[in-house]
């Protein structure tokens, strides 16, 4: 027996009044994976390998093996991935509650900024102004930051390395601590591999978003895309990660659900 | 004299490609003793340690006085040229489309007689035999033949057609650096840009890195960049659609190096990237451009020739402080003997490259001797003009091939120190 | 009676089948029981994977005495030397000395390939793919050293082939011109296309028995006055430029009490013009490096002053493998047994056959001879 609401979702759906947003990029070996200092270990890029295609390696089916981090493509931060969130509980994608898998999303759209400087930091006062245009960022929301990373074409482009390292847009060290303090969010998503900007590791603390969200046994999206897809307010989001055993994250497929029109 | 090598025409698209032919490739377990010298470039045939007599062809007693105690050791390569015949036909199919071909009869200063391919600027002996000087390469069977060379250098030697068949050689020739971004990459392109190569397919394993010395050469008209992760099975598919048909010579300078032994860690990941790279990367490589290889390995006057896989001396005795690296290298090496039996059939060479340690970067707390890059591909460019199979590279790579000759125990304890 | 089996170029037939017809025409034609033949000697290159023992239950023979000669060119006066001190010390009264092989498409290739060690390794890797480079070395360096020239060796190859249209199983049937041997085509330098023999199948065969039994079975016989015999031989010679009969060849003299001048005809193993001249040469004939001169200064045609190879040899007949080293001696068999038809050398009396053979490496190894003379004629 299906309660009202749910039925109604379903209609909605079927009929196009909600609209299905794929925010997630396809899993392949081009994509590209953070690239850490040489000496620490390093994230294993998507690889896979066919074990048959209807051939004599097996006639009749068609399948694959595959490897990866759990932080490779499209991808879910549990709070165990930082150090700050070593020790909250349910901080691992299998202990995590489901309830958390759905929440609501705000669209922060800095993708203008973010085409004159690759650096560009959100701050308080940026979020401020959003909010009056937009509204109060509600409760346990996902803060996602739409900065067309996405649409860039190569990894290089995408990556955007340096000799001084990557960049790429991010949160500011303080603006993390006050969304989680003054509004209470889900989460952070970015578009770019990381959730912390590509120079974070000069903000103070380094990697702030990591920090501070993971450390408040909050949550992280990363390599989003079609945000461009997704008004302001009112998208929702369903993002379940994999259960994997004490798992620090995982690559999983991001949905948006938003009214059509 | 010889004529210099002509740069080749381009290939007719719609004409068949001739395929890959081998001279006669049997020989008894005695003779391969010649095929190990001639593989690292040496001259050496069996002496009598009794009656000191020199043996050709390779035997199992002394021809003299019936000893059985013959060992190989290196000779007097000079000779005297005394009969001289020209051949115009041949039942061998491998011979048949390589005439007319020069063979003589060779008296050697140190005894033996023997029968060799003449170079084509050795004199004709007249009354009294030509000087000439003896050298042993492998053909295109891999097994080890004697060429007559002229007792002195003559200008274009290497160009005659007759040791074209039993070298390497990178002119004219298109060439992958599978890692085109490394120091190692980077100086093997130039060496074979030195040598006369056409091209260099100059692998680009990290695009999204910069490099400002392989920006530089690929903005060399010769050089063409092509992304190639050899860990990345469409990567390294899609590269070989593209320019399979065109790799001459393929140089495997993928390379993962890390210290760590194996106790040391607590897992085996810098293992499995090793090996990912280092093996599986190679073992991929092969599959996608073997077969292209192979089916080149007669077209034209540059057709496929080799495959070098740099590796390290370390393949042959492990490096405790790095072992999880020197075991991906031991597999290497094991994956390329299969290569080389798999290659064979059509006469591309694989040529492994055993130097000691190399000046770059993960290598920064070795102490010295360390081989410049530079010096390591000059070695390379050198190996394959001269038809080497198997080259060692710098004075610990040597030092190591011969403590592992004496007492390979001594080696183990000694590098497990 | 000496049998030849009638050459083909090609056969389908194993190597069995031309020496099971040489065998059963020998006892056929000496009116013998197949019982009788108490001793064989095989020589054959295809007659693999049998030797002459599975040739022996294949052929439904027991001999008592059985050889077998792998000594190619060499095998027929081989054979004969060994034949005769079987029957002289009585271990077999009655040999058939048989020599045979087939020629397939591929017969060539694989004989070839499995010919020797030395030749693997050290001589078929440099592309002849047979010894025709061997022998183009030889005659580079005799040709340099003494002088000879083309038309030297051509004089031979032509009255070969003058004499060669006499023989009904001869498979050249053309005649050959001065000509036309120089304008041949090239083979390996300075071997020409009538330089080299052509490769058939065929069989020939002869029984060897004491005086007395060939009179009692009323047979035409041929009495053996001496034979030599010589392997590897001048080892340091740096090329071969003579071979094992020089080292013995007044001992051939000696014992058959004769001279070069006495012999009348001479049948050599001619695999190529050059062994022709050395075999002059070291059979006494002329001095080493003179053998030019001896040729331009006589004619070798079955009526010449020096009738030579006067079934045609090999290079007109065909070399059918193994047989090819008894061509000569059942041609002298049959001169001296008044039955050689129309290659009859008038008042043959006193023979040669010379044979040689086994290029293992660079040279021939093996070599030997024989003085023949008329015993009983048909």
């Amino acid at each position: 027996m299906s309660t009202p609401v749910l039925t109604q979702f379903l209609n909605e759906l079927l009929n196009g009044r909600l609209k299905m947003v794929d925010l997630t990029q396809t899993l392949s070996p081009e994509f590209p994976t953070i690239v850490l200092p040489p000496e620490f270990g390093q994230a294993w890029p998507f690889r896979i390998e066919e074990i048959s295609r209807y051939d004599e390696r097996g006639p009749a089916w068609y399948w694959n093996n595959f490897s990866m981090s759990e932080h490779t493509g499209t991808h879910f931060d549990a709070p165990a991935h930082w150090i700050s969130g070593k020790d909250l509980p349910d901080n691992t994608v299998d202990s995590m509650p489901v309830e958390n898998f759905i929440a609501a999303a705000c669209v922060i759209d800095v993708s203008k900024e973010a085409a004159e400087n690759a650096d560009f930091l959100l701050t308080i006062d940026y979020v401020k102004a959003w909010e009056e245009k937009h509204g109060r960022i509600p409760e346990r929301s996902w803060v996602l930051l739409r900065t067309d990373w996405s649409k860039r074409a190569t990894p290089k482009e995408y990556l955007n390395m340096a000799e001084d390292g990557a960049h790429s847009p991010g949160p500011d060290a303080e603006v993390v601590p006050w969304l989680i303090r003054e509004r209470n969010v889900h989460g952070f998503g970015t578009e770019s591999v990381g959730t912390d900007a590509g120079q974070a590791h000069h903000l103070n603390p380094p990697y702030p978003c990591h920090y501070f969200m993971h450390g408040n046994n909050r949550y992280g999206l990363q390599c989003l895309t079609n945000l461009d897809q997704l008004p302001p307010q009112g998208a929702l989001i369903f993002a379940a990660p994999l259960k994997i055993r004490n798992g620090s994250g995982s690559p999983l497929r991001v949905l948006a659900l938003t009214p059509s029109a | 004299m010889t004529e210099p090598l002509l740069k080749p025409r381009k290939k007719n698209p719609v004409e068949r490609t001739r395929l890959a032919t081998r001279p006669p490739g049997a020989r008894s377990r005695t003779a391969l003793g010649l095929t190990r010298a001639a593989a690292e470039g040496r001259f050496e045939l069996q002496v009598c340690a009794d009656c000191g007599s020199v043996q050709y062809p390779p035997r199992e007693v002394c021809g003299y006085c019936l000893s059985e105690h013959l060992a190989w050791k290196p000779v007097d390569n000079r000779g005297e040229l005394i009969a001289l015949s020209t051949l115009r036909h041949s039942n061998d199919l491998y011979f048949r489309e390589r005439l007319p071909w020069r063979v003589g009869t060779v008296k050697m200063t140190a005894g033996p007689v023997v029968v060799a391919h003449i170079h084509e600027d050795c004199a004709a002996p007249e009354g009294t035999g030509v000087p000439v000087r003896l050298t042993l390469k492998l053909d295109r069977s891999g097994q080890a033949v004697l060429h007559a060379l002229p007792a002195k250098d003559t200008p274009n030697m290497n160009d005659a057609a007759q040791m074209r068949e039993s070298t390497c050689d990178p002119k004219f020739r298109r060439v992958l650096v599978t890692d085109g971004k490394s120091a190692m990459g980077l100086a093997t392109a130039r060496a074979m840009l030195d040598a006369g190569a056409a091209t260099i397919f100059l692998g680009d394993p990290s695009s999204w890195k910069t490099v400002a010395a392989f920006d530089k050469l690929a903005a060399d008209p010769r050089v063409q960049v092509v992304e190639l992760d050899v860990t990345d099975t469409d990567s390294v598919d899609r590269v070989a659609a593209s320019i399979g048909g065109k790799v001459e010579i393929l140089v495997n300078t993928a390379s993962h190096l890390r210290d760590g032994g194996i106790l040391g860690r607590k897992d085996v990941i810098l293992a499995r990237d090793a090996m990912e790279v280092n093996v599986l990367g190679l073992m991929r490589l092969a599959q996608a451009f073997g077969p292209g290889m192979c089916f080149r390995a007669a077209d034209g006057s540059n057709h496929a020739v080799a495959w070098v896989n740099v590796l390290s001396i370390h393949a042959l005795a492990a490096l405790p402080s790095r072992g999880a690296w020197s075991a991906s290298m031991a597999a290497a090496l094991s994956a390329s003997q299969t290569l080389r039996a798999e290659l064979r059939g059509a006469g591309v060479r694989v040529v492994n490259v055993f130097p000691g340690p190399i000046e770059e970067d993960w290598e920064q707390l070795t102490p010295p001797p360390k081989l410049a890059p530079a010096a390591v591909a000059k070695a390379i460019v050198k190996g394959l003009q001269d038809g080497i199979e198997d080259l060692y590279v710098g004075d610990i790579a040597e030092e190591i091939r011969e403590r592992l000759r004496d007492n390979h125990k001594a080696v183990e304890r000694e590098l497990g120190q | 009676m000496p049998v030849t089996v009638p050459y083909a170029r090609y056969s389908s037939r194993s190597a069995h089948w031309w020496l099971g017809r040489a065998l059963g025409e020998l006892i056929r034609g000496a009116g013998l029981a197949k019982t009788d033949v108490d001793g064989v000697c095989v020589s054959s290159f295809t007659l693999g994977p049998d030797t002459a023992v599975g040739l022996m239950q294949h052929l439904g023979m027991s001999p008592r005495w059985l050889d077998h000669i792998p000594m190619g060119g060499a095998s027929g006066v081989v054979a004969l030397r060994r034949a005769a001190r079987a029957v002289q010390a009585g271990d077999a009264e009655v040999i058939a000395c048989i020599a045979g092989d087939t020629n397939q498409v591929d017969s060539f290739r694989n004989t070839v390939s499995q010919f020797s060690r030395f030749a693997q390794d050290a001589v078929y890797p440099y592309g002849a793919g047979g010894p025709n480079a061997s022998f183009a070395l030889l005659t580079d360096y005799y040709m340099r050293h003494y002088g000879a020239t083309r038309e030297d060796f051509g004089k031979l190859c032509v009255a070969q082939r003058d004499n060669a249209l006499n023989n009904p199983h001869a498979l050249m049937k053309k005649p050959l011109t001065l000509q036309q041997y120089m304008d041949a085509r090239p083979i390996t330098d300075p071997i020409h296309l009538f330089d080299c023999v052509m490769p058939c199948a065929g069989a020939e065969g002869y029984l060897v028995m004491t005086e007395d039994r060939a009179r009692a079975l009323q047979l035409p016989f041929v009495r053996i006055r001496s034979t030599i015999e010589r392997h590897n031989a001048f080892p340091d010679d740096p090329i071969q430029f003579r071979g094992g009969w020089a080292m013995d060849k007044d001992a051939l003299y000696a014992h058959a009490g004769t001279a070069p001048e006495d012999i009348d005809f001479l049948e050599t193993y001619d695999d190529y013009p050059v062994i022709n001249m050395m075999q002059f040469e070291d059979l006494g004939f002329c001095a080493k490096g003179e053998a030019s001169a001896f040729v331009r200064q006589h004619r070798f045609t079955i009526d010449g002053d020096f009738p030579f190879n006067t079934s045609g040899g090999q290079l007109s007949v065909g070399q059918a493998g193994a047989a090819g080293g008894y061509l000569g001696l059942v041609q002298a068999l049959r001169q001296l047994t008044g039955t050689a038809a129309a290659t009859q050398v008038a008042k043959a009396r006193l023979g040669m056959v010379s044979g040689f053979g086994m290029i293992n490496y660079d040279r021939g190894l093996c070599s030997g001879a024989a003085i023949l003379e008329r015993g009983a004629s048909a």
